[in-house]
């Protein structure tokens, strides 16, 4: 028998390149029976450590223990090695055909565009400080017409122009109704938008529907001025149509207004050049660069008469009214050729314009 | 309104061309429509001829070899008209001359001769209709004088939309006036300030005598009469001054009235004195009922709300709106009566829409004209009379003006102005506004004193309207924008808003898209949902199918369902927020007091959707057709964002029509609560109504409605914090065994009855129905969890509890199976 110390070194040499080869971990379990089993030689010499003369028993016993400790390690670190080998080669043998579509996830629906663009304006008037209000949609004459300064003959009053259920009570033709209603609600200082559906009586073609949608504005305090309506104005347009957008008001006429301004806005199709990138006369301003866009106006003496007694002395207060159709802005900004695709329920068309976000 | 450029100018002219004028009135309130380019473009080429000597063409019948002097030598022109003679005065083309419709005029050979030009008619000027005629023109400029001397040959057309307060923009000294104020340039003297001078013998009264039978229809009748009256054609100055306007040129004298109505305003109306029956003239309400046929041939049925004129035998026009075929003025006539009268306002617009007849004298007295102008305006057509006709003006005038309007004043505080507007005007610049616009204004102290002129009488009366009118002419736009101060301006969405957009979110995240569809429907779709409470009835629809307020979301969703149906889709899910309808319960408001915030009808803010499929298939998974279920799941994830919890019932017999009886729910707020919806299948006739019944019933419609009002009424306000439990659940399934008539609803109230505090939840996770159960049963399998807030549960108090709830499944008949 060789010299302990010289065979521990051999077995430690052998189980090492044995450890290397193993190709597998049934390999590797023969290798580790093999030189640490229970009948291996190293387990033998340690086991038989006591048979050995007195000085040499400590060297071989340190030296068995560190080549079994040595060849553990090895074998531990082999192990882990292989047997990921072996899943990966085991899990590779059941593939998926990743090139078939994503779980399909259950669609979501749609936003009205109207809704969109509703929601996107009463967005940028909650910014400004107006709090959103509706009002009924079948309206008292009087809040209609007589408190908005609209008298028995005028000619918005005509039944050929407003559907109506009896002589007191119509569909609201506009949504300025809500003017009135809230300032007999709320005393001044008042900050309110109001959108909803309105109704007219008109016979329906590309650009005229029975019924649509507005988003009223009204503000009234002691100190509220034509200038700072322009103010409103600005900042809504810019934030509905960008920042480079600037408006343009024009004299106009409204019974509930004065003075009253039409209101328009700077092309944002054209950049309020009249032309389009390819040299066509825009069709969105029709070349004006100026794009009508809303009716405003400072609160009427004769409206705010109709309050006065909850705070609306038009001596006192003034203010301004706005009014924007929701429909014409989502026409415009979405290019949509005909109002009556708004209400046609056609999934083709609502699908068209995403969230709104 | 159609203003001519070169009209316009004649009465001021501030040098800028046709759009630039254009840009000033629309930012002035007179809004551009279009600007149109009428008659030749350019003047160069038209000048003044003199028919020197007319010959017949050697080799043509019809064509005349003419040598025309146009004021450089005489020229031959060929011309085809048959009264070209010696002699007279014509409009001539000269080659290179541009024609009205582009064409460049060259030198023609016209059957072997040159005609170096060409004569013209009316017709190839755009001002007229006379084809074969050449025009002949009075003997005032000599030949070869520019044509454009005579009439504007070339011009524009400024369309404009008057603003219903502007009776005075509807016409052309009007809208000057505006650009007067506008600009300052320089505006001529009013047309109809002078007056042509009578002459002869008698008075106006022995030719004719005039009735007001009712004076509330007509605030002024003036009347005057003309003798020796030559008819025949205007000149071209003033026909292309019709042209211009959209008017055809007709006699001298309709043509008159015409140009008085379009110069300043007025309406007027000129009879043939021969023809009016009895010489007399009755205004007078129409009888209910009665006919007249107006002057373009329509026969009208009037009511008493409209004003006739007549004569001694019949009516001879609609007051204010259009004139009937009797009395008119022909070639015949040489007495002519002018009538220039003042209608009430609304009630020449209620006569107008009435009848759907609209005309220009229409379009301006509903706007309100000034008892002024009627009277002004007859001047004009007198001196016109005078001039174009040669007619002799009877003295006196017709003047029945029962309630003359007192002159009008008003006060502008310049502070006022300013604080109103947010920007300071000088009073020089006000003072000087108000002046051009004709106000007559003295300024002391800050406060300017104005006399408001007749012409604005309608519409500026108070301070405010003296501010719009000096800033719209100041210039709105120079107005800086500047944002309020926003005192208690705290921008809020009130609470059901919120909480309809959180739910209208989470429906579409299942899968809905949103349709917005109208609020009326027809009778015969409620017929089709079987819907007999009478609904909210519109009184004056446009059709049968906008009559009806709805009652349900349903027309209008069904309507789109069925419309993308057709289409060829087959996977729908619609839904829409909106308003339903129901006749209102208020008792009528008195007239012109507020109601006080009343509502005139029942609107109630409604959810509802229908759907063809619960899940659509995919590579994946395969469809699910829409059934109860998958509406109930929509309602509960509505339900769910409100916070309340509702009972589902079966619909009442005769409840809700339009339900499948078997496969639908009625939705309480509580178990004995107001209804506040329901969810399920709709009923078979109602989907065959719409052709939504395949062959075999094998599509399946179902949907639901949800009262948002109500639902955000019963919202909880302010959720509080439950306390949570540290301790640990006890997990327990259990198997229930009922009958089939026993609901899912008896079980679980059975087992949360018997369970007491300590069971903390209930889930049903598997319906089982089969032979290990017994025909007519079924089997529900319930996840329950017990928990104390205070302690572990000890294995007997859970026993205790499943004992308890065996005994509760006992009383409905229902057993634990092992
Ligand atoms: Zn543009």
């Amino acid at each position: 028998m060789a010299d302990p110390a010289t065979r521990l070194n051999q077995i430690r040499s052998e189980a090492e390149a044995a450890i290397a080869a193993a190709k597998g971990t049934a390999e590797l379990e023969q290798a580790r029976v093999r030189y640490l089993g229970r009948k291996a030689e190293l387990t033998r010499i340690l086991r038989s450590i006591g048979e050995l003369p007195a000085e040499q028993r400590g060297p071989v016993g340190k030296g068995a223990n560190a080549v079994r400790q040595v060849l553990e390690a090895l074998l531990a670190g082999r192990e882990s090695a292989l047997e990921g080998a072996e899943l990966d080669a085991a899990l590779l043998a059941d593939p998926l055909d990743i090139t078939l579509p994503g779980d399909p996830a259950r669609p979501g629906g749609e936003m009205h565009l109207i809704t969109q663009t509703r929601r996107e304006m009463e967005e940028i008037f909650l910014g400004l400080g107006f709090t959103v209000l509706e009002g009924p949609e079948v309206e008292f004459d009087y809040y209609n017409f007589t408190a908005l300064n609209i008298p028995a003959h005028h000619p918005a009053r005509l039944s050929q122009d407003s559907l109506y259920f009896d002589d007191q009570v119509v569909l609201r033709t506009h949504t300025s109704p809500m003017q009135v209603r809230a300032m007999e609600a709320q005393e001044p200082p008042i900050y309110i938008v109001v959108p909803g559906r309105v109704y007219r009586r008109d016979v329906t073609d590309a650009t005229h529907v029975p019924m649509f949608h507005q988003l009223e504005g009204l503000a009234i305090d002691t100190d509220m001025t034509l200038a700072d309506l322009r103010g409103v104005l600005l900042e809504f347009v810019r934030a509905m149509f960008g920042t480079e957008r600037s408006i343009r008001l024009r004299a106009g006429y409204f019974p509930f207004t004065e003075p009253s301004v039409e209101v328009d806005v700077s092309c944002f199709a054209c950049s309020a050049t009249g032309v389009l990138a390819d040299g066509r006369r825009c069709n969105v301003c029709k070349g004006t660069t100026w794009i009508e866009i809303a009716g405003a106006g400072m609160v009427d003496p004769n409206v705010l008469g109709f309050v006065a007694g909850n705070g609306y002395d038009p001596e006192r207060v003034q203010g301004f009214a706005f009014g924007f159709g929701i429909d014409r802005i989502a026409m415009l900004k979405h290019g949509i050729p005909d109002l009556r695709l708004f209400f046609s329920g056609d999934l083709r068309f609502l699908g068209q314009f995403g969230s709104g976000a | 309104m159609r203003v001519s450029f070169s009209w316009l100018r004649a009465y001021c002219d501030p040098e800028l061309n046709a759009q630039q004028v254009a840009d000033l009135l629309t930012g002035s309130g007179t809004e551009l429509e279009r600007i149109e380019q009428i008659g030749v473009p350019e003047a160069e080429g038209f000048v003044i001829g003199k028919v020197l000597s007319v010959d017949p063409h050697p080799d043509a019948d019809r064509l005349r070899v003419c040598s025309v002097d146009t004021g450089d030598g005489a020229r031959t022109i060929v011309c085809g008209a048959p009264n070209v003679a010696a002699g007279q005065m014509v409009a001539v083309a000269l080659p290179g001359a541009v024609m009205p419709d582009g064409t460049k005029l060259g030198e023609a050979k016209l059957r072997g001769i040159r005609s170096a030009g060409m004569i013209l008619s009316e017709h190839e000027l755009g001002i007229g209709e006379e084809h074969d005629g050449i025009m002949v023109l009075a003997d005032e400029r000599p030949a070869g004088a520019p044509l454009s001397d005579v009439f504007a040959i070339g011009d524009q057309v400024i369309e404009v939309e008057v603003n219903p307060n502007r009776p005075d923009c509807m016409s052309v000294y009007g809208v000057a006036r505006e650009l007067h104020a506008l600009t300052g340039a320089p505006l001529a003297e009013d047309p109809t300030g002078p007056d042509a001078e009578p002459s002869g013998e008698g008075r106006v009264e022995d030719h004719v005598s005039v009735e007001i039978a009712d004076p509330e229809i007509c605030l002024r009748f003036t009347a005057r009469a003309f003798e020796n009256v030559q008819i025949g054609p205007s000149p071209p100055w003033l026909k292309q001054r019709l042209t211009a306007a959209g008017q055809r040129p007709i006699s001298n004298v309709v043509d008159i009235t015409n140009y008085v109505m379009l110069l300043a305003g007025q309406p007027l109306h000129a009879f043939d004195l021969d023809l009016v029956a009895g010489s007399r003239i009755v205004v007078r309400r129409a009888a209910d009922g009665e006919r007249m046929t107006t002057l373009d041939g329509v026969e009208r049925t009037l009511d008493p709300g409209m004003a006739l004129i007549c004569d001694g035998e019949q009516p001879s026009g609609i007051a204010g709106v259009m004139g009937g075929q009797v009395s008119e003025v022909d070639q015949q006539t040489t007495r002519v009566l002018i009538e220039a009268a003042t209608w009430v306002g609304p009630n020449v617009l209620r006569t107008s829409k009435r009848l759907g007849l609209r005309s220009e004298a229409s379009a301006r007295f509903e706007r309100q004209l000034h008892p002024a102008l009627a009277i002004a305006a007859q001047r004009l057509a007198a001196r016109l009379m005078v001039e174009l006709c040669g007619a002799r003006l009877v003295p006196g005038t017709i003047d029945a003006y029962p309630a003359a309007l007192p002159e009008r004043t008003a006060t502008l505080r310049l502070e006022r102005m300013t604080r109103l507007l947010g920007s300071e005007i000088s009073s020089a610049d006000a003072v000087a506004i108000l002046t051009r616009l004709g106000f007559d204004p003295s300024e002391s102290a800050g406060v300017v004193e104005v006399v408001v002129p007749p012409w604005r009488d309608g519409d500026v009366r108070r301070e405010t309207d003296l501010i719009e009118e000096v800033a719209r002419i100041h210039g709105l736009d120079r107005l800086p924008a500047t944002l309020p101060a926003r005192r208690n301006a705290v921008g809020r969405r009130p609470r059901d808003q919120r909480l309809r957009a959180a739910a209208e979110d989470a429906i579409r995240g299942r899968g809905l898209s949103e349709t917005i569809s109208y609020s009326f429907t027809s009778q015969a779709n409620l017929d089709r949902l079987r819907i007999a409470e009478e609904p909210l009835r519109i009184a004056n629809p446009l059709g049968e199918e906008q009559a009806v307020m709805r009652p349900t979301l349903l027309t209008g969703l069904l309507d789109a369902l069925a419309a993308n149906i057709t289409r060829g889709e087959t996977d729908i899910a619609l839904f829409e927020a909106a308003r339903v309808f129901a006749p209102g319960t208020t008792p009528a408001p008195i007239a012109d007091a507020s109601p006080g915030g009343a509502r005139a009808a029942t609107e109630r803010m409604t959810l509802g959707a229908v759907l063809t499929v619960a899940e659509p298939g995919t590579w994946r998974s395969a469809r699910r057709a829409a059934d109860f279920y998958a509406a109930r799941a929509l309602v509960e994830a509505v339900l769910g964002i409100y916070g309340v919890e509702a009972s589902f019932a079966p619909p009442q017999p005769g409840a809700r029509p339009y339900l499948h009886p078997a496969r639908s729910a009625v939705l309480t707020h509580g178990p004995r609560g107001p209804e506040v919806g329901w969810a399920g299948e709709l009923h078979p006739l109602v989907l065959r109504a719409w052709d939504l019944d395949g062959p075999s019933g094998e599509r399946p419609v179902t949907g639901f409605e949800l009262d948002l009002d109500q639902l955000a009424d019963a919202c909880p306000a302010t959720p509080t914090y439950a306390a949570i439990s540290d301790f640990p659940a006890v997990r327990q399934d259990i198997a229930v065994v009922v009958a089939e008539e026993v609901t899912a609803e008896n079980v679980l109230a059975a087992v949360r009855g018997g369970g007491g505090d300590l069971l903390e939840t209930v889930e049903l996770f598997d319906l089982f129905r089969g032979e290990q159960v017994g025909a007519g049963k079924k089997s529900l399998a319930l996840a329950l969890e017990f928990r104390a807030p205070d302690r572990t549960l000890t294995d007997d108090e859970v026993v205790a509890r499943r004992e308890a709830i065996a005994t509760a499944l006992g009383e409905i008949g229902g057993a634990l199976r092992a």
